[in-house]
């Protein structure tokens, strides 16, 4: 038997899952989907899609379908749209549909309920499906039809992306986290930097960092054009999802030989937190270069920095606090188990008590669906992954991408600043 | 062979220039199109006819996973899109709901608002008042199974022999 070429933890994953022992950059392959996600936006496009077919879902436990976008419903059409996928869930007898109440921001709800776990293929009709590499599992965006087929076929295609390695080394500051590892990374490669590849984030400072940073990391891959993001999994990973795991895991690693595209190596030591200008999330400057930036608005929360750790950061500069008088601070838990322990820590407390508005998980602002559109002309610093051109709401507002603390901090001082900043 | 008329855009359209994200409690085609481009050329929807043809920079298609983009595209009349790349989400859709796209390394000399002759089988590009032609890179033969069986789809169920 001939030795097996070194291999990262991307091609591992899809070589286990095309039947393989090796599989090669570029090559094309059909493989195996252990999680099929989709949400109100993109479910009913895949539901109509796959109703075409005229077949039963492969494996009913395998699709999990999140309603988060829009709900809780803000007018009629979202409720007609919530109303197919809940209809599809129930006549297809899905375990893992998440009614408003016990749901949460998909991508926070499905490692948190354990039904992604390290070595899977997942697969979701939403972007920022790429989030779940932090376990070290292979997870990417597909379309809505893509979604349909593999709820057929129980697998999907994929071409084997090209790796590029980043390595984070040094001792990062007291208010730097994932959000600023990430947008430092995406500020020096582009937006279109990692385009079609893998980027797998490695080092020190993404060891000592906890399994919310990583996901934060992870998150927002797919701003730099990646196909996936991925974190090799360790003690952190294993621990994570022990107790929560709903099926049996696997951890794959890189082959210290194995081949990238690019290494990237970045001493993070003088790193401060980071702030991505309207409109590109690569429009990146030091929070001590923002200038005078003068704010209408503040969301903390969604897929990217909604999580426990984000609100506890959030809290600790709200605290005692207020929130300017010219500014709406929102902030939203991603989960419900989120909501319940914030509020057991007395989080929410803190928040109430700043003058924020404290809402249940949504997307809502995040896409300027709901819940704090901008208005024309109006200013948001949001913990959010995209600042597009319109995103949050009219084409004529901007959004400032940054980490909970200076978000948290923006809020109180009316303008762009550190939380060093804040008297 | 497709002929239309081209609308230019630039590098890094996203899929909320395409399709702003507050449209999106629908999936109708005809009410997405009338919102196609809104956030980069508001007259876009009115102006374009069909057959025509958007030519754009790279990574065309960044951004959310919403296949919207594509339907509305292709629900607005636009009959191909050739950019210099796309976003590999927006690449897969685009073909899944039928929606031609090429990558073509040289689109930035091809002018705004010339006629364009497009043959999708081999991925030759000729502008017709100039009658220069580019090449724009083939479509992997994977995709050119799909194309042929009209679709992912009806591709899925000729497989499942449905
Ligand atoms: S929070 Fe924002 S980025 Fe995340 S899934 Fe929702 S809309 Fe998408």
């Amino acid at each position: 038997m001939g030795r097996v070429p070194p291999q990262t933890v991307t091609q591992k994953i899809l070589a286990a899952h095309a039947g393989k022992e090796f599989v090669e950059p570029g090559e094309l392959v059909s493989a195996k989907v252990d999680v099929l996600l989709a949400n109100d936006i993109t479910a009913p496009l895949a539901i109509r899609e796959f109703e075409r077919i005229g077949v039963q879902v492969f494996d009913p436990a395998a699709v999990v379908m999140v309603p988060d976008h829009f709900t809780p419903n803000k007018d009629i059409k979202s409720a007609e749209q919530a109303k197919v996928v809940r209809d599809f869930a129930r006549r297809h007898g899905l375990p893992n549909y998440y009614e408003v109440g016990r749901m949460g921001i998909e991508h926070c709800l499905l490692p948190e309920q354990g039904l992604v776990v390290p070595g899977d293929v997942i697969i979701g009709a939403d972007s920022h499906t790429c989030t779940y590499g932090a376990l070290g599992a292979f997870a990417t965006g597909v379309g809505s039809t893509d979604l349909a087929a593999a709820m057929a076929l129980g697998e999907t295609w994929f071409k084997v992306p090209e790796s590029l390695k980043f390595v984070f080394a040094g001792r990062p500051g007291p208010w730097v986290g994932g959000k600023d590892l990430i947008l430092y990374a995406i500020g020096q490669i582009g937006v279109e930097g990692a385009l079609y590849c893998a980027m797998e984030f490695t080092g020190p400072v993404i060891d000592g960092l906890s399994m919310d940073g990583r996901f934060t990391i992870c998150n927002m891959a797919v701003e730099a054009g990646a196909k996936n993001g991925i974190i090799p999994p360790d003690e952190k990973t294993e621990a994570y999802v022990q107790g929560r795991g709903q099926r049996p895991y696997k951890l794959f690693k890189s082959d210290p030989d194995a081949a990238y595209k690019k290494v990237y190596k970045y001493d993070v030591t003088d790193l401060e937190p980071c702030v991505a200008f309207p409109h590109s999330p690569d429009n990146v400057r030091p929070v001590s270069e923002a200038g005078d930036v003068k704010i209408d608005q503040v969301v903390i929360g969604s897929c990217t920095n909604g999580r426990l750790e984000d609100l506890r950061v959030a809290a600790k500069v709200l605290g005692g606090r207020q929130v300017h008088k010219d500014v709406r601070l929102i902030i939203i838990p991603c989960t419900q188990e989120i909501y319940r322990q914030a509020l057991k820590e007395g989080l929410i407390e803190t928040f109430i008590a700043a003058g924020a508005a404290v809402s249940t998980p949504t997307c809502g602002p995040c896409l300027g669906g709901h819940m704090g559109v901008l208005a024309k002309g109006e200013r948001a610093v949001a913990t959010t992954n995209r600042n597009f051109i319109g995103r949050m709401g009219h084409p004529e507002s901007e959004v400032y991408l940054a980490n909970p603390a200076v978000a948290a901090a923006s809020a109180i001082a009316g303008w762009i600043v550190s939380p060093e900043g804040v008297r | 062979m497709l002929e239309g008329r081209v609308f230019k855009f630039g590098d890094n359209i996203d899929t909320d220039l395409i399709i702003p994200a507050r449209y999106l409690n629908t999936s109708d085609p005809a009410e997405l199109a009338r919102h196609c481009m809104e956030n980069v050329d508001p007259t876009f929807a009115s102006r374009v006819r069909p057959g025509d043809i958007i030519v754009a920079g790279t990574n065309f298609g960044c951004g959310s996973s919403r296949e919207h983009a594509p339907v509305a595209i292709k629900a607005a009349g636009v009959a191909c899109v050739v950019a210099r790349s796309f976003a590999r989400i927006f690449y897969r859709n685009a073909f899944n709901v039928g929606l031609p796209i090429l990558e073509c390394a040289e689109t930035d000399n091809i002018p705004a608002g010339s006629r364009l002759q497009v043959d999708l089988t081999n991925g030759r590009i000729r502008v017709v008042d100039s009658g220069q032609e580019y090449q724009a890179r083939p479509v992997p033969p994977f995709m050119q199974e799909i194309v042929a069986a009209e679709g992912l789809i009806p591709y899925v169920k000729a497989r499942l022999g449905k």
